[in-house]
């Protein structure tokens, strides 16, 4: 089986677009810690549940957003495939 | 290689890509026409017979009626709008609630419009840039409109005093990564359910029975609602920043 410059090009970009969804595990700490101190809020103060949904869920969308440049990094290295000529 | 035939079979049934269905030249440019505007004709064409009929239904309502049917579906969704815009820009709602409502409907719609076999229009690129660049144009309005020009500079030059503006390009940058960042954040979180579903219907078609329900209402319905929350509530936040001062 002979490897050709491109065939390698391609196994080292799935290597990449695996190593690039790594960058959820940031956005998982982080929408963990939110939801945790959301739930401890609304624990401590029921009536004003709304607004703490609210909110939380506003936090968690921008701190999701560095996750998903990651997962874009991977499938642009699996789907447009920018390395091959 | 001998492996081969076996991803080719496989990959052939993966379908999640934008496909062009025709072209035409225009000023030397080859524009598409792709399945990604087809999709959205059919969520504008949902959205307008929707708008004529509720216009309809509540033209001929009397006011001491008992209302019903579509009437109480319409007041339902544009009361509960209505608090949604009220909680975050207060007085300045009636400004800004048309825009607000006609972006969340259409955010909405598209990113459901998966249950009804499209796929969605919001999992292309253009789609949601052009949502980001009107908020963008929008928020840039309001900036303008509700500061005087002297405010605008020394709020750009922000840390340090307006007579030093060495972090006026880092502002800049700052206010111009706000239309991309909301683009991308719907066009990911649309897309990665897209290629979930595309790759469950496509790699796992012999076991496909009934269970890919429960992750449409995970990808299109949760997350959907969820995406569409978020991307018109950062549009009231930021749009009432710039309102802070005086209205």
């Amino acid at each position: 089986m002979n490897i050709t410059g491109q065939d390698l090009i391609l196994a080292c970009s799935a290597i990449g677009a695996g190593l690039a969804v790594i960058a959820g595990i940031g956005p998982g700490i982080g929408q963990g810690i939110a939801a945790g101190h959301a739930a401890s809020a609304v624990g401590r103060n029921p009536g004003a549940q709304g607004q703490i949904m609210s909110t939380m869920l506003l936090g968690q969308a921008v701190a999701e957003t560095t996750g998903l440049y990651g997962l874009l990094v991977a499938m642009l290295l699996l789907f447009v495939k920018p390395l091959v000529g | 290689m001998q492996f081969e035939p076996l991803l080719l079979a496989s990959a052939d049934d993966i379908d999640f890509m934008i496909h062009g269905l025709f072209s035409y030249e225009i000023f030397g440019q080859t524009v598409w026409i792709t399945t990604s505007h087809v999709c959205i004709l059919i969520v504008m064409l949902i959205l307008i017979g929707f708008a004529i009929a509720a216009n309809r239904v509540l033209v001929r309502a009397s006011a001491t009626d008992t209302p019903s049917g579509l009437q109480n579906v319409v007041e339902l969704m544009i009361e509960g709008l209505t608090g949604i815009v009220q909680g975050s820009m207060g007085k300045a709602t009636p400004r800004y609630f048309n825009y607000i409502a006609t972006i969340f409907m259409f955010i909405l719609l598209s990113n459901i419009s998966g249950l009804l076999g499209l796929r969605p229009p919001t999992a292309d690129y253009g789609t949601t840039f052009a949502l980001a660049i009107i908020t963008f144009c929008l928020i840039h309005f309001a900036q303008f409109k509700h500061n005087s020009l002297k405010s605008i500079w020394t709020d750009m030059c922000s840390p340090l005093p307006p007579w030093l503006p060495i972090w006026f390009p880092i502002n800049l940058i700052s206010e111009i990564a706000v239309p991309i960042s909301l683009s991308l954040r719907l066009f990911a979180n649309i897309l990665s359910g897209t290629v979930i579903m595309a790759l469950v219907y496509g790699l796992l078609s012999q076991i496909a029975i009934a269970w890919p329900s429960f992750l449409h209402i995970y990808f299109d319905l949760f997350s959907g609602a969820i995406q569409t929350y978020v991307f018109t509530m950062l549009t009231m936040t930021y749009i009432s920043q710039q309102l802070s001062d005086n209205v």
